[in-house]
């Protein structure tokens, strides 16, 4: 049936013609190409008032706070730096054996002597000390919303969207504050800390408590329980696993931060060593620091998360007391051994300095070697990156093509061209009936022509509100024009512009390669055992350790963030193709076969159809960890929103930082409500549940 | 063997007009009357049609003191609401729940916990075991719970694991058990309170068929030593008819028809009964004491049976046997004759209708 336009086809070509009729008319209106200035509300003057005077009426409880969190970190500070390395390396590996096993340990054990033997012992206690007051804490403060949230749900209704919020600010905006507040030290890296890493055991704990199985509750009612019996005997062991995986992702979320808040210095931990190396490009410096980071980061989650996994696992209890209590036997009687050893043996207690050996200065030198000689070589690839793909999402092929670029200069001719060609598309797609396609061909072509930062924003603000509205209901549409209302009233229409084109093209290219990526390895059981380790080794590597690589060989600049933001938002494109296409119901895949379906057919037409919903997820956080990426990579100059952040950080201007990092906030929200809310969609047609 | 006639004469438990309704607004439908309404079906259509759902509609029985009284319906039926409203954990719209005489929808809550560990023990279909306590640990919940010793609590614990033939493996966590063993934790459990009412829902539909029938015999076993009120729910006609003194099933939250076993199969109430009873095995249901005929007269030369006797080992004797078999009660008394003729009145009276039913 050719050319059939129902309603909500008619609702997007009034989009398209509104939206050609602002492109229009923009050179004629100033205010459609640029929000006017004198409009722009002085919201972020407003937050600094209100800051300077919380700041001067309150400071006195916030500093009290201050220096009550400034004792605990301080001793396990001392401690961890006081005691003999040969004995806390040796209590870790115990817990990392208790955890999971011997394997793990004798990582734990290889990891510890790389610190020791580049030379960073101390500054990765300094860091260890902060984790260990910030993760109890943010599981404390996680499980009593949780648990609020479980009971209540209108506490729910209020604590969710706060978590929300939490998770997308971006990390630089709420430094500011909380160094206003607190003042200058260790607790701004702590209290960001607890921040960030408590909504993930809110999740966690609500979720857990929630997947108790009705089943235990009675029998644990009709056994007699009492409120209180019931909830601490019966629902928390029961959740005991999913309540461990909140500590492991609390734990990840508490180490990240705390080396993203070093920034603000003085702290003398192991985020500041990569960051001020960086800063005096020794790259070979910041590597061997940041590879603590990433081993620090992937023994700490080995561990939390075989914790989590062994949380069904229980001794038998005919054994005897020592064999049962095996760990605290070992970890009692060999830390005695290695503490007595070390105030015998010097060099059981102080890592020696003679022992250190630093790679570094090689490693400058072999940097160096790679980026003079392949200089043209490097900076082809940039060039061609920027002017064939950065630079028309940015201005449009209208501004990028011209003969210093492309070669040629764009005539009547070519206009006309690439008009024929899409609408050609467009209404070939019409014609077979597929006119959601067309539509999304002509506003992708637009998009192209004129470039992100050249369309009018009542334009772009309208395709988006009316997306929503088409994907999640009348509630998401809205929600959507205001969020993005805010963003145009508040004067960052043009970073956010910025941002979104960055990430977008990021995240675009992330999803493609992942999803590429994620297919073959669902085909093909070596592919995937070789991607496995590097998404776990990805994903486990705080951010900032990402950047560094691509740093080293590109400099800074879009192109480094760029690539720091694919190297990290792939890794959920690749995960969750794969997993969508492994889980397909076996007897679709079996009558598929039967029907007699090329394995070409299988893919295209049975298998992707099918996983869809669950890529659409994988896209909804590669977005999420684009933009969280996109955060940090303002450290290698980009120019958008979370450039703003980090200078309202740098600058010490609260209400500028944390307009941006709102409007980060907003961006991501929405995003993650629209694909989330397609997915959804998608499932409910399909009668497919995912877990 | 458990005996068919059942006569229990004092009521354990009893459940009066009890109602379930779920909705925007469940209560609007009664008033004070507890449950009473003239025409319950008529009730029920009308709060259907107020968009709400109606789970149980004026459900009555009495469960006696010793008698296994068994809950039968397809999947939606009610039952697994009806056993929940008899131990509160779903809280009855309207109705009357008299445990041993007194409402038990008026105690409050701390009343209702005191009797749930003292007087209520309860099984699971998906047996609910605490997935962090071993065996031992979770047979000695409910007395943990009520601060019972250590010690008391393990020796409580330790002869429930031997009636329910746990033995050995007290140290074992439940994935470490099979499906069966798991139930028989979840069976200990429930009896470690020593309960006098028993509610089992659906215990043995999760276990394959093998381990089900040994399941039904070991809690015949057990029953027998313990003399519990039961109520047990199941959607398998057959379990039903193999362990009930009494029966009610029910069909869309309402019960069909109350009674024993055999009265069932000789007079469903209708179709839907029938559609039940028209595929049971008669031989292993009818005993010698159901198919008296009463044309025939005891003579000396006739063989003897016991009025319990399965029809299934009676029937060489019948074809043997013009005239029949004389039936004596327990204590020795002459119950009557049985005889094929009989046989095949009994029959008839159970089958007839059917054919006729299909017919329609």
């Amino acid at each position: 049936m050719p050319f059939k336009f129902n309603r909500n086809d008619l609702h997007w070509l009034g989009v398209i013609a509104v939206t050609l009729i602002c492109l229009s008319l923009q050179s004629e209106w100033a205010w459609m190409a640029k929000y006017p200035k004198d409009l722009i509300l002085p919201i972020s003057d407003w937050l600094n008032v209100i800051m300077d005077w919380i700041v001067e009426y309150l400071g006195w409880f916030f500093l009290g706070v201050s220096w009550a969190l400034e004792w605990p970190i301080k001793a396990v500070r001392f401690v961890l730096n006081a005691l003999p390395w040969s004995v806390t390396a040796f209590l870790f590996c115990v817990v990392a054996w208790a955890a999971s096993g011997w394997k793990l340990a004798a990582f734990t054990l290889v990891s510890m002597l790389y610190m020791l033997m580049i030379g960073y012992w101390s500054e990765s206690m300094n860091t260890l000390s902060l984790v260990a007051i910030s993760v109890p804490l943010a599981i404390l403060v996680g499980f009593a919303f949780g648990v609020w949230g479980f009971f209540s749900d209108r506490a729910e209704r209020i604590i969710m969207p706060m978590l929300d919020v939490l998770q997308t600010v971006p990390s630089f905006a709420y430094l500011l504050p909380i160094l206003m507040l607190f003042g200058f030290g260790t607790v701004v890296g702590l209290i960001a800390s607890v921040l960030y890493s408590f909504p993930p055991m809110v999740r966690n704990t609500i979720v857990g408590l929630r997947g108790v199985s009705p089943e235990i509750i009675e029998s644990g009612l009709m056994s007699g329980a009492k409120p209180g019996q019931l909830f601490w005997q019966v629902r928390v062991p029961s959740a005991l696993r999913q309540l461990l995986l909140g500590v492991n992702q609390a734990t990840m979320a508490s180490l990240s931060m705390v080396i993203i808040a070093s920034i603000i210095g003085g702290t003398a931990d192991i985020g500041w060593e990569v960051l001020s190396t960086i800063r005096k490009a020794q790259f070979g410096e910041s590597l061997l620091a940041g590879m603590v980071i990433a081993l620090m980061a992937m023994v700490i989650d080995r561990v939390t998360a075989g914790l989590a996994a062994r949380s069904g696992d229980y001794d038998p209890e005919d054994k005897s007391f020592a064999q049962r209590h095996r760990y605290w036997v070992v970890a009692a009687l060999g830390a005695a051994l290695f503490f007595v050893l070390a105030q015998i043996f010097g060099t059981l207690n102080v890592w020696p300095r003679t022992w250190e050996f630093s790679p570094a200065g090689v490693m400058n030198d072999g940097l160096t070697y790679v980026v003079v000689n392949f200089r043209g070589e490097i900076e082809t690839v940039k060039k061609l990156a920027f002017f064939f793909v950065m630079l028309p999402a940015k201005i449009g092929l209208q501004g990028a093509v011209s003969p210093f670029t492309w070669g040629f200069d764009l005539t009547l001719a070519h206009k006309i061209g690439y008009a024929a060609v899409v609408f050609a598309l467009a209404a070939w797609a019409a014609y077979r009936g597929r006119t959601n396609t067309g539509i999304a061909i002509l506003i992708f072509a637009i998009l192209i022509y004129f470039g992100l930062t050249g369309m009018p924003w009542p334009a772009l603000l309208l395709i988006c509100a009316v997306g929503g509205w088409k994907i999640g209901g009348r509630a998401l549409g809205v929600g959507t024009a205001l969020g993005l209302g805010f963003i145009v009233v508040t004067g960052i229409w043009p970073e956010a512009m910025l941002s979104v084109y960055l990430c977008g093209i990021a995240v675009l290219i992330s999803f493609l390669l992942g999803t590429a990526i994620g297919i073959w390895a669902a085909h093909n059981d070596t592919v995937s055992a070789i991607v496995r380790p590097f998404n776990d080794t990805l994903q486990t590597m705080p951010l900032f350790v990402l950047l560094i690589p691509f740093v080293m060989v590109f400099k800074i600049g879009e192109f480094t963030a760029l690539l720091a933001i694919i190297a990290y938002a792939i890794v959920p494109a690749i995960r969750y193709a794969e997993h969508g296409l492994r889980s397909l119901p076996s007897n679709v895949i079996e009558a598929a076969t039967m029907i007699g379906a090329t394995n070409r057919q299988m893919l295209w037409q049975v298998k992707i159809p099918l996983a869809l919903p669950v890529m659409m997820l994988g896209l909804n956080q590669t977005i999420m960890y684009g933009i969280a990426m996109l955060v940090i990579a303002a450290l290698v100059g980009t120019n958008g929103l979370e450039q703003i952040v980090y200078i309202g950080l740098s600058d010490g201007d609260f209400g500028v930082g944390i307009i941006a990092g709102i409007g980060m906030a907003i961006i991501a929200i929405i995003t993650d409500r629209m694909t989330n809310a397609w997915s959804r969609k998608r499932q409910e047609d399909l009668g497919l549940s995912i877990k | 063997m458990k005996t068919p006639t059942g006569d229990h004469t004092d009521v354990k438990l009893s459940c009066r007009n009890v109602w379930k309704v779920y909705g925007s607004q469940p209560e609007q439908f009664f008033d004070s009357s507890q449950g009473r309404v003239e025409d319950a079906h008529k009730h029920a259509d009308a709060i259907r049609d107020a968009d709400h759902i109606v789970a149980n509609a004026d459900v009555s029985f009495d469960v006696h003191v010793g008698e296994i009284f068994v809950i039968m319906g397809l999947s939606g039926s009610g039952k697994s609401t009806i056993v929940r409203c008899l131990s509160r954990l779903v809280e009855p719209t309207a109705g009357e729940v008299l445990l041993d005489g007194e409402d038990l929808l008026k105690k409050s809550d701390a009343e209702l916990i005191d009797i749930r560990r003292h007087k209520m023990g309860m099984v699971f279909q998906s047996f609910g075991l605490m997935p962090h306590l071993n065996v031992i640990d979770n047979i000695a919940f409910p007395l943990k719970l009520q601060g019972v010793e250590e010690t008391e609590r393990y020796a409580q614990a330790n002869r429930v694991i031997e009636l329910v033939g746990l033995e050995g493996r007290e140290n074992n966590f439940p994935k470490e058990l099979s499906g069966g063993q798991q139930q028989r934790v979840g069976i200990g459990r429930s009896l470690a309170v020593e309960p006098d009412v028993w509610f089992l829902d659906e215990p043995f539909s999760a276990l394959d068929p093998l381990i089900r029938k040994q399941m039904q015999d070991e809690f015949l076993r057990i029953q027998s030593k313990l003399h519990k009120s039961i109520v047990f729910i199941t959607h398998d006609f057959q379990e039903a008819l193999r362990i009930a003194d009494r029966m009610a099933i029910m069909r869309d939250g309402a019960v069909v028809q109350i009674g024993r076993p055999i009265d069932l199969i000789l007079n469903p109430a209708d179709d839907y009964v029938r559609e039940f009873t028209q595929d049971v095995p008669w031989e292993r249901i009818l005993r010698a004491e159901d198919i008296l005929d009463g044309a025939a007269k005891p003579t000396d030369d006739l063989n003897k049976v016991a009025a319990g006797t399965l029809v299934e080992t009676l029937l060489p004797a019948l074809a043997e046997h013009e005239k029949g078999v004389i039936v004596e009660a327990e204590d020795g008394s002459t119950l009557g004759v049985a005889t094929a003729r009989g046989l095949a009145a009994a029959l008839a009276g159970g089958c007839a209708p059917s054919s006729t039913a299909q017919e329609e």
